[in-house]
């Protein structure tokens, strides 16, 4: 069925269903048409649903097993530590959800309303939404190709009904591809504040990371800054620091400077983070003195004075 | 042994091993680059296909980037990362015109360029073709499945990192495996503990022991948990070859009984 050519222009390209390669093409009718051109409504009403959100942050990265689900799970804890203030995260990571795992969620379900899908609540200001939620054993794999997953992320997008919400986290897989487009093209008249970008200093990171940069600069999704994690190792019996993966090239510190982006800070690899991770509890709270989480509560501070210098409607009130 | 396909570029390739994981950085790639390395040294022809499309490392890992792919009789003609052309190797990366360039594609025009990948590239005769696949189970992964379907492959071997949250993602690739049909020659667990270079206290930095517990759950081998070791991270950022120049390494014993395995499925029969 997704037989398309190899030269195929894109659906939404301007040589849509007319290129030479679209000869042939099941699609051929429809992009000529138009039709994949033409704007998709959902995109007006996850515009009127992000109303009731302030702040919304995309946590990114090109690079795998970076960190970002960790990330993004310890700055919905942070935020959500003061108790005043609704937090809500998404996991839009379709094929391989880590997200309820790491809020200890695991199991929960989704509930449908009359006005739209329930998060699962971890507190009263903390809601999160997964595909994993919707999956009935842990061993079930989904197993979709780009359209299905770009189907499920516009509904986690208009059809949840979040409330209220101060900051909405979005936690992505890695790479450039389906599921980044479509949640920057999905919230695009809704204005992103902004992307962290998370990386480790080992310049095999670094590499997709610099594609992931270049990624926002091509959709014109701002940039907060970039995180480096795993930098460093503090052996916990002698207290000497290895580096596990070493900045051959500089590390995030040298990357940052040369694209003049803001490094927001540079997280060290904290064996306690893993374990509670997979206990599903906060690391900020189970090893409140470690370095780590100084990094991510000043990390987390630094985010939070990014949003607060941006007006709900996207205009700056401090000129970058 | 093989299906009788069209001969095609890949008629030559004796056996087709894909590299899979649910989860992403637990070395997928590493593991790729290790086991061409590893069944070089014993004097087999090795191929790389890196259908990582949005972030191929491989190019760096074997200090190949920046090559250039040229077009051949019968197709693309492989990158041959040593002189002696004992590894070939074809990535996305060395189509990008810029290193940081990114390739920001929705699946249908990924699965196309996988097809070519596969149907496109002169690999000529090799012992082995080994795929590195990015993490998930999605387009590039039902793409190269079908597509490599006729050559039908040796297997997948499945990396995980010793954690619950890696092993969540991984079950779920296991799953996969069995859906579309594809054997899991056996399970690696790799970054299973950390040897301070100071003191030499092991500290298990991602958990411990859930690449065994989920080879057991799943009913697939175990094929050893491969320590982390800076040195290991080191040659591949400086494109070395670490199972030549490391073999007293921590890492290198349970690598080298991974390309053993691999070995030990394929002996060379009489032609």
């Amino acid at each position: 069925m997704e037989e398309v050519p190899h030269d195929c222009p894109g659906a939404d390209s301007a040589q849509a269903g007319r290129g030479a390669s679209c000869q042939g093409c099941p699609n051929q009718r429809l992009c000529a048409s138009g039709a994949g051109a033409a704007a998709d409504p959902a995109i007006e009403e996850i515009k009127e649903k992000m109303k009731s959100v302030k702040h919304k942050i995309l946590v990114l990265s090109g690079k795998g097993g970076v960190g970002k689900s960790t990330f993004s799970a310890h700055l919905a804890h942070g935020l959500a530590e003061d108790e005043n203030t609704q937090v809500a995260l998404l996991d839009i990571d379709i094929c391989g959800p880590s997200i309820p795992k790491i809020m200890g969620l695991e199991g929960e379900q989704v509930h449908q309303s009359g006005s739209g899908w329930s998060p699962v609540f971890l507190e009263d200001n903390l809601g999160v939404m997964s595909v994993g939620f919707l999956l009935s054993s842990p061993d079930d794999a989904v197993i979709w190709r780009g359209p299905k997953k770009n189907g499920m992320i516009k509904q986690f997008l208009r059809d949840v009904d979040w409330g209220g919400v101060d900051y909405l986290i979005v936690d992505t897989p890695p790479g450039t591809s389906d599921e980044h487009l479509s949640v920057v093209q999905y919230l695009a008249a809704a204005h992103i504040d902004g992307a962290v970008i998370i990386t480790t200093p080992q310049e095999v990171s670094l590499q997709d990371v610099r594609k992931e940069i270049s990624f926002c600069h091509k959709v014109k999704l701002p940039i907060i800054g970039v995180v480096e994690n795993m930098s460093g190792f503090i052996c916990p019996k002698c207290q000497k620091e290895s580096q596990i993966f070493p900045p051959t090239t500089g590390g995030a510190e040298a990357m940052c400077q040369d694209l003049k982006i803001p490094l927001l800070g540079k997280v060290p690899l904290d064996p306690r983070i893993g374990k509670s991770c997979d206990k599903g509890q906060s690391f900020l709270v189970e090893a409140p003195d470690s370095p780590a989480t100084v990094a991510y509560r000043s990390i987390i501070q630094r985010i939070q004075e990014f949003c607060s210098q941006r007006l709900p409607e996207g205009e700056n009130l401090v000129g970058s | 042994m093989e299906a009788v396909a069209e001969p095609g570029n890949l008629a030559g390739v004796r056996h087709i091993i894909l590299v899979l994981s649910g989860k992403g950085g637990v070395g997928k790639s590493t593991i790729s680059t290790e086991l061409a390395l590893a069944l070089r040294h014993t004097g087999k022809k090795v191929g790389i296909l890196d259908v990582d499309l949005c972030g191929p490392s491989i190019p760096r890992m074997l200090r190949a980037q920046g090559r250039a792919v040229h077009q051949g009789d019968s197709g693309w003609v492989p990158v041959f990362v040593d002189r002696e052309q004992s590894i070939s190797l074809m990535s996305v990366g060395f189509l990008l015109e810029q290193p940081d360039e990114a390739l920001v594609w929705r699946g249908p025009r990924k699965n196309a360029l996988i097809k070519q990948f596969v149907s496109d590239v002169a690999w000529g005769q090799l012992d082995y073709l080994v795929v590195d696949t990015p993490p998930g189970t999605s387009d590039e992964h039902m793409a190269v499945v079908d597509a490599l379907r006729p050559y039908s492959p040796l297997g997948a071997l499945v990396v995980t990192t010793p954690q619950a949250v890696s092993v969540g993602d991984v079950r779920r690739e296991l799953t996969f495996c069995r859906k579309v049909g594809l054997r899991v020659i056996g399970l690696v667990e790799n970054m299973s503990g950390f040897v301070c270079p100071h003191c030499s206290e092991c500290t298990n930095v991602f958990s411990k022991g859930g690449g065994e517990e989920l080879a057991r759950h799943a009913g697939v081998p175990f094929l050893g948990s491969v320590p982390l070791d800076p040195e290991l991270t080191q040659s591949l950022e400086d494109g070395r070859d670490f199972i030549q120049d490391f073999p007293d390494s921590p890492a290198f014993p349970a690598l080298s009984s991974i390309a053993q395995k691999i070995l030990s499925e394929t002996p060379v029969g009489l032609s």
